[in-house]
């Protein structure tokens, strides 16, 4: 695999094609992208980080050892485990008001994933709707749209989600809804683009002519195709968006400060850099490990999925 | 007549992440001088990958040639060339034209520029040298207002005008053989007529012999003198275009040549065209590739490769079943 | 071409105008902006006195008016916190800002785009590897918090170079650094997909078909196709890093608009943010303008209007 990757994987690509053209179950299917997925090394490592955050997200409550809020100054900025003063009662040590970082650190992969997921499911929502309008309509109304979103996307990003995010105050509604909004030119960008390619395709045209209807068309025909890139570029913005998340959180413009997030832990701990660097340094480290586990599913997921998309903003 | 290109038993496999893709199960065949020669397949029958494997075009890996020889104008075997020289042959004695001139030019260069490239390199020209030539060159190949054209760009010619362009790379070294790859597949028919008769005249005027890779039968009649047919990367006949057309003796030819809508019969026939699918290439096979597909199939077609044998003067077949007799063939 | 550059800076024209739109909407968008910009402990008084003084209690339309008249010549009010105009602060911290985004670019681009060449030309090799190991840690390391751990090791721990300010030319190194590091990431990816691809592309095939050595190839037929997408990656991310430079220069006390604008918003000062926020869009759209160029000049099909 790790040899001459791009020739060997678009071999096997075009060789994958011809085995999807002929009639397969769903089955036959799964097992094809499964024996890709083992195949691939570090697709299947991406996906057991991701799910490793997924999982501490969602059985928060039964992992944390402790109330992730709860304040204990008497076990204030314990170090970790495997410094001389720790102690197995706070692996990863306590923050400045003692509070266990080990929990808060599952609770916060709770407020990131809820951000990214919510987030990206706005985002592409917005994004399947203006890019098909400006796939099927074309013409005009494609130009103007398409003009206007390159337009948005060539923008300091970063600098307008920290302005916005200053006018509306913190709260966690607040910065899904930026983030969806602010990230949906990019989800059109690639729906126009997969739509234009499919009208201009040879099957559908063959299906309108057979006199399918529309409704039928975009459920057999354009779903499907469009699925895959979503999907892929989906699992990068969400990436982004935990990492967006965590920068607003450390200027003091995410979710309010009594919430444990990722970005609120890192702006605490900042002030505590010299005497206590792991108070900083877990969700630092956090945020890596999502984000790199994402990456590397992403770019597997690319692979497999759709080999044409090749930019997305970051 | 001396032969331009003689190959012998060649196989080529790809080392897949899905397994060996048995692309070229050994294939013989010559060119002579002048002579215009086509290979004949559906997409998978290893026509391309034929040519394309002796001349060190197709990726490697995954690619591998693993066996046979390939040896131009009796002198010297092709895959025993290095890499330096095989590239002296490619372009200078060789040229080639590829299936679709929309993405066979580099879309940001100039065509005058993409053509005397291959002049620079092989008659050792100048660029200005390589401009005069250039132009007639595309005098040659009927692009009108040439000394102009010299500067424009890939997108700013018709695909029909790009395959011209093409060919003009092809022919800048007057080479001994061209290779042409479905050249008229991504053409409008109209066109797709103008290029042909292009080559037609080309090859006489040049005396240059030409390989004509197509999927399409129909062409292959206006253009070649012999044709060599291929299945599941074997070949299956070569004969002469007039014995190919009035006594097709393997299955699969006459299943090609059913296909062929035809201009001249009277009543309607529906378009006739073959059953099934293809052989996978992964699988290696023992026995004939056609056997799936095949109506006269028997017993010896499922246990045996038919080997090629010579049924008539310079016609040869791949196959067990004689259909003239309408039984198994002796021996 | 002359069409080309006409419309594309009409399309940057609209779209400034899109921003001083959305900056003054934005502002006005919970109702009050006195309520935004005055302190909670503000009496009534106050901020009857301030809407007045600010002219919110004007109609809509007469606010927007005074607004974009004022941004033409680029006056965007007073700063709340300094009392003075706002531009003229924002203007003042340009340098810095510009300073630290080019040395960012510079680092990106001689170590992103050889590496990504290198890679793409040799998938699979060590230096390969090495390359795509560097695009992931670039694009997953929270580069704010890198910045973080830096200052722990190499100002505090081992004095390499001063944990903030702009005073002498070691500043510059660890904040260039870390802004420059995720760019790197997406250089070295583009790079080297780029590479891939149009290594893959039939006209290169036709190219090695005319016989050409190996280096001709490279250099006359890859390297052009590929610096067509590289320049526009590396356009837009000089963009994302006047945006992005906020956190690091903010981290690094770096006196830039980054830092300023991490500060005004501390001090709700909007005018100032406002001025911030406008003026780093125009710094972009005449960015992109120049990539267009760049890339008009590289790509025929630009530049003969396909």
């Amino acid at each position: 695999m790790e040899n001459k990757p791009q020739i060997t994987r678009s071999a096997a690509g075009a060789s994958a094609d011809s085995l999807l053209d002929v009639d397969q179950t769903y089955r036959e299917q799964a097992a094809y992208y499964g024996r890709f997925l083992w195949r691939d090394k570090s697709g299947i490592i991406g996906l057991i980080m991701f799910l490793t955050v997924v999982f501490a997200a969602v059985f928060a409550p039964w992992i944390a050892p402790y109330d992730p809020l709860e304040q204990n100054l008497r076990e204030s900025k314990v170090p970790p485990v495997w410094q001389a003063e720790g102690s197995w009662d706070h692996i990863l040590g306590t923050d400045n008001l003692g509070r266990d970082i080990f929990s808060r650190l599952i609770y916060g992969a709770r407020v990131s994933l809820t951000v990214a997921f919510f987030g990206v499911l706005i985002a592409a929502s917005l994004g399947l709707i203006i890019g098909s309008i400006a796939g099927y309509m074309g013409g005009r109304i494609d130009s103007v749209i398409m003009n206007f979103i390159n337009l948005i996307l060539s923008l300091p990003y970063l600098l307008f989600v920290v302005f916005i995010a200053a006018i509306l105050g913190r709260s966690l509604i607040n910065v899904i809804l930026i983030f969806g909004i602010t990230d949906s030119p990019i989800f059109a960008r690639v729906t126009r683009g997969e739509v234009l390619r499919m009208r201009q395709s040879g099957y559908v045209e063959s299906a309108i002519s057979a006199g399918a209807r529309w409704p039928r068309i975009i459920f057999d025909h354009i779903t499907p195709n469009l699925i895959g890139p979503l999907i892929t570029l989906a699992t990068f913005e969400m990436s982004a968006m935990i990492f967006y998340e965590a920068g607003l959180g450390f200027l003091g413009l995410s979710v309010p400060p009594s919430v444990p997030s990722w970005g609120n832990m890192l702006a605490a701990g900042r002030k505590y850099l010299q005497c206590c660097p792991w108070i900083a340094g877990a969700p630092g480290l956090a945020i890596m490990f999502t984000s790199m586990g994402m990456n590397l599913l992403g770019d597997w997921l690319r692979d497999v999925l759709d080999p044409r998309l090749r930019r997305s903003r970051k | 007549m001396s032969k331009v290109l003689e190959v012998n038993d060649l196989v080529t496999k790809f080392y897949t992440l899905d397994g060996v893709v048995n692309a070229v199960n050994g294939v013989s065949f010559d060119v002579e001088d002048g002579e215009t020669l086509a290979i004949v397949g559906e997409s998978g029958s290893g026509k391309s990958v034929t040519m394309m494997s002796l001349l060190g075009l197709i990726p490697m890996p995954p690619g591998k040639v693993e066996n046979g020889e390939a040896i131009f104008m009796e002198r010297q075997d092709l895959l025993q060339m290095t890499p330096a020289e095989l590239r002296d042959v490619r372009g200078g004695q060789i040229g080639f034209v590829f299936q679709d001139p929309i993405s066979t030019l580099n879309p940001i260069l100039t065509i005058g520029e993409q053509i005397s490239e291959t002049l620079v390199k092989h008659k050792g020209m100048s660029k200005n040298e390589a401009r005069d030539r250039v132009i007639e060159l595309l005098t040659q190949v009927g692009i009108p207002d040439p000394d102009l054209r010299y500067k424009a760009y890939p997108f700013q010619f018709s695909g029909g005008m790009r395959q011209r362009v093409v060919i003009a790379i092809a022919i800048a070294c007057t080479p001994k053989l061209i290779i042409a790859d479905e050249p008229t597949t991504a053409l409008d028919v109209t066109v797709q007529a103008q290029i042909v008769d292009l080559f037609k005249r080309l090859r006489d005027a040049l005396g240059v012999a030409v390989i004509w890779i197509t999927h399409d039968l129909g062409v292959v009649a206006g253009i070649a003198e012999r044709v060599l047919v291929m299945y599941g990367g074997r070949p299956a006949e070569i004969a002469s275009v007039k014995d190919l057309y009035e006594s097709p003796k393997h299955p699969y030819t006459v299943g090609l040549l059913g296909a062929l809508p035809r201009l001249d019969s009277r009543e309607s026939k529906r378009l006739v065209s073959i059953k099934g699918a293809p052989p996978d290439l992964l699988i290696p096979l023992a026995h004939c590739p056609f056997a799936w597909r095949c109506d006269y199939a028997f017993d010896r077609c499922w246990e045996e490769i038919p080997p090629l044998i010579e049924v008539g003067v310079g016609h040869h077949v791949a196959c067990f079943y004689d259909m003239e007799k309408g039984g198994p063939r002796n021996g | 071409m002359q069409r080309y550059f006409l419309s594309k800076l009409g399309q940057s024209i609209l779209l400034l105008f899109g921003v001083l739109l959305l900056v003054f909407a934005m502002v006005r968008v919970t109702g009050d902006p006195a309520t935004l910009m005055m302190s909670r402990q503000a009496s009534p008084e106050d901020m009857e006195e301030f809407r007045e003084r600010m002219g919110f209690n004007d109609p809509l339309l007469v606010q927007f008016g005074r607004f974009m008249s004022g941004a033409i010549v680029g006056d965007f009010g007073n700063s709340l916190h300094f009392k003075t105009p706002a531009m003229p602060m924002v203007l003042d911290r340009l340098p810095a800002t510009l300073q630290l985004a080019f040395t960012a670019l510079v680092f990106a681009v001689v170590i992103g785009v050889p590496l990504g060449l290198i890679g793409g030309f040799n998938p699979g090799s060590y230096i390969d590897n090495i390359a795509r190991g560097l695009a992931l840690l670039g694009q997953s390391v929270p580069n704010f918090w890198l910045a973080l751990i830096m200052i722990l090791y190499f100002a505090v721990e081992l004095r390499w170079f001063p944990s903030f300010g702009r005073d002498e030319w070691k500043s510059v190194v660890m904040p260039a650094f870390v802004l420059g590091l995720p760019v790197m990431g997406q250089i070295v990816r583009m790079a080297r997909s780029s590479v891939l691809e149009i290594r893959g592309e039939d006209y290169i095939r036709t190219a090695r078909s005319k016989g050409l050595e190996r280096r001709t190839i490279y250099t006359k037929h890859v390297f052009r196709n590929v610096a067509i997408p590289l320049v526009s990656v590396i356009g837009v991310q000089f963009g994302y890093m006047l945006g992005g430079s906020i956190y690091i220069e903010a981290i690094f006390a770096w006196p830039g608009m980054g830092q300023l604008l991490e500060q005004s918003i501390g001090w709700r000062d909007f005018p100032l943010v406002q001025a911030l926020a406008v003026f780093t869009a125009v710094v972009v759209l005449a960015l992109n303008l120049l990539t267009d160029m760049t890339y008009a000049f590289i790509d025929p099909r630009i530049r003969y209007g396909k």
